[in-house]
């Protein structure tokens, strides 16, 4: 969903040409090329309209709204330009939905991106991978609305769980209508893409490398350090970024499952509630801009600690 | 302080079998290798001898059979606790990892000190030559630098013995000569065993004390590169050392020798093993069949390569069978020739099934 999409397009789908090697004499005037053919050693030929449409879809779609969004921000309904970022900034009820939200997102993300590593690192050399791929990917076809009716069936005060727990008699413990129960519903749907994406890199590497560090003395957990670890850091930060950027923007386990008052009143419902309680549009928009501020301040902030591992071919030679 | 390899008498496998499934890849292996010996294991692709290797480095575990590094039995070791090296086919260089680290990794998975590690590895570059190469990551070297990279970081830790998993497939014709002669001066300078796998005669003809022939996961024939060159055991370890003509026929009996019938002609050859008479199979190397005035043979050339010093050519015999031979005038197609062989170097073999 960014404008890159356009470029991935153009390569796509235009001739290679072989970047900096095909470029033409660029000393000599006298041979100048015509502009057709110097667009085309630059990848632009008429193929590249193909890559039209996409950027209209992506203008029409993202970017229009996003800078709509932004600007009706700074028109309040009443006072000065910055009120509706006072109006937050100023309430603690308002902003303490940032820290409750990363209270919630930050564990979650963390939690089922660590688990999905030794889950993948199993599951890699399981004979018959396609049908525990499956099974584990349920949860995503299933939606968060039915997850959370199910958790509220299952672990409720007359649940199953709880039935059981007295059964063996132990009190009941209250799961749901707080913050463990949007806990386990955001580990439940978000585990099954975490796991995907960590299992397609940890596939990536080549099984090679595990094999030579062994030769050379590595038992499993210094393989795992100096080899898998490294070569799979680039791929969990990625996985990272797209995990929490999910699990922030949590909505409906929020309502269903926590408690929206209180300790899971994330800042999606202030925004759900100032454009449908209050309609007020504006103040909306300034809340989903200040969301889209602490998810782009995580990302960057992931994003730049990529910069201290190895990025790069996880091949072991030539290939 | 030379890197020098780990002291050992002998590597004894016996009867190392792995099978797939229901497929048995490697059938009873049994091989002695001497401190010092280069052994090649060659074969056409499929014949189990990258299997036989990764048993012997630990990566599959056998289905029967032992290994046994003098009195100690290894076979079911893993890996890491054999502390042979290896160099895999793609080098498998960790590409995080700069060229020294990359070679010192054997060594601080030892636990050895920094200063040790350090003095080893520059001593390991110097050897393979790369003395400047060692903060470069693999990604920047070429090719042939990387295989050097990929032996430095076998033979650091110095093992008493050095598996090679077809190591110069990945490089151009130039660079494979050129580390052919690097890879048999390492072997000397380190004193190590080294197995050798790969399906390239020439590369194991020119690089090994003794070859291991193998065919379908059995050894078909051990011997030094003269023996097998000069006198492969059966028809088919004839074939893969260049043995290009291989015509089924019937011999007669005629002394010590047999008379068998190639091409329409009578030819003299000498018999291999039990061969006897009866149902044969005659083998003769191209460069051994010559064009010859007064040869026995007559055939119309097919087709005719110059290979520099000679044409290597293709003929047709009377009675329709092909015949590969050499000549060292120019003859073209249509040409009539007649070809001659010297009764040593036409072997005949009894026609047993591998």
């Amino acid at each position: 969903m960014t404008p890159d999409s356009g470029r991935l397009a153009r390569s796509c789908f235009a001739p290679r040409k072989g970047g900096r090697d095909a470029r033409g004499p660029e000393g000599r005037e006298e041979t100048r090329p015509p502009l057709r053919v110097r667009l085309a050693l630059r990848d632009l030929d008429a193929v590249t309209l193909l890559a039209l449409p996409a950027i209209l879809f992506v203008a029409a779609l993202f970017v229009y709204p996003f800078l709509y969004g932004f600007v009706l921000s700074f028109t309040p309904k009443a006072g000065d330009w910055l009120a509706n970022y006072r109006k937050f900034f100023s309430d603690p009820f308002l902003y303490d939905t940032i820290g409750a939200t990363l209270w919630l997102a930050v564990p979650a993300t963390l939690i089922n991106v660590l688990i999905s590593i030794p889950v993948a690192m199993r599951v890699r050399r399981v004979q018959r991978r396609r049908i525990l791929t499956a099974i584990l990917v349920v949860p995503i076809t299933l939606g968060t609305v039915l997850i959370a009716e199910g958790l509220l069936n299952y672990l409720g005060p007359q649940g199953w769980f709880n039935r059981s727990l007295a059964l063996l008699g132990l009190g009941p413990v209250r799961l749901v209508h707080n913050y463990t129960g949007v806990m386990l519903s955001l580990i439940m749907s978000g585990f099954p893409f975490t796991f995907l994406l960590t299992l397609s890199y940890i596939t990536g590497i080549d099984p090679s490398l595990e094999q030579a560090a062994s030769t050379l003395g590595a038992k499993a957990r210094a393989r795992f350090w100096h080899i898998i670890l490294p070569l799979l850091a680039q791929g969990l930060a990625i996985n990272l970024c797209l995990s929490f950027v999910q699990t922030f923007s949590v909505f409906p386990s929020a309502v269903l499952l926590g408690s929206p008052a209180g300790a899971t009143r994330v800042i999606s419902i202030v925004a759900y509630q100032a454009a449908y309680e209050q309609y007020d549009y504006s103040m909306a928009s300034a809340v989903a801009m200040i969301m889209g501020f602490v998810q782009l301040a995580v990302v960057t902030l992931i994003l730049a600690a990529r910069g201290l591992v190895y990025r790069g071919a996880v091949g072991g030679g030539k290939g | 302080m030379a890197i020098a390899a780990r002291d050992f008498r002998e590597l004894k496998v016996d009867g190392m079998s792995r099978s797939f499934g229901s497929v048995n890849a490697l059938k009873g292996v049994t091989l002695n290798v001497r401190r010092g010996e280069f052994v090649a294991l060659l074969g056409p692709s499929g014949c189990g001898k990258s299997t036989a290797l990764n048993c012997l480095a630990g990566l599959l575990t056998l289905s029967s059979g032992s290994i046994w590094l003098d009195s100690t039995p290894i076979d079911r070791l893993e890996p890491e606790q054999r502390g042979f090296g290896m160099v895999f086919q793609n080098y498998a260089l960790f590409p995080h990892m700069s060229v020294k680290r990359n070679i010192g990794f054997g060594l601080s998975m030892q636990g050895r000190a920094r200063a040790d590690i350090e003095k080893k590895v520059n001593e390991a570059l110097s050897i393979v030559r790369l003395g400047d190469q060692g903060e470069k990551l693999p990604g920047q070297l070429s090719g042939g630098q990387q295989q050097r990279v990929a032996i430095a970081r076998a033979i650091v830790i110095e093992p008493p013995l050095v598996l090679m998993d077809e190591p110069l497939s990945n490089l151009d014709a130039k660079l494979r000569l050129e580390m052919r002669v690097e890879i048999r001066r390492i072997h000397d300078f380190i004193g190590s065993a080294t197995i050798y796998v790969t399906h390239d005669q020439e590369e194991a003809l020119s690089l090994a004390d003794r070859i291991v022939v193998m065919r379908d996961g059995v050894v078909r024939q051990v011997g030094t590169p003269q023996e097998l060159y000069a006198r492969p055991a059966h028809a088919d370890v004839a074939e893969f050392m260049g043995y290009r003509n291989l015509i089924r026929s019937q011999a007669s009996k005629s002394g010590n020798m047999l008379n068998v019938r190639i091409g329409g002609a009578d030819v003299q050859g000498t018999p291999v093993g039990t061969a006897a008479g009866g149902d044969v199979i005659a083998a003769i190397r191209p460069d051994d069949l010559k064009a010859d005035a007064g040869g026995p043979l007559a055939v119309t050339v097919e087709s005719a390569q110059y290979h520099g010093r000679e044409f290597y050519c293709c003929g047709r015999a009377g009675d329709g069978s092909e015949l590969y031979f050499c000549s060292e005038h120019k003859v073209a197609k249509g040409d009539r020739v007649r070809l001659a062989a010297d009764s040593s170097r036409v072997l005949v073999y009894t026609e047993d099934a591998p």
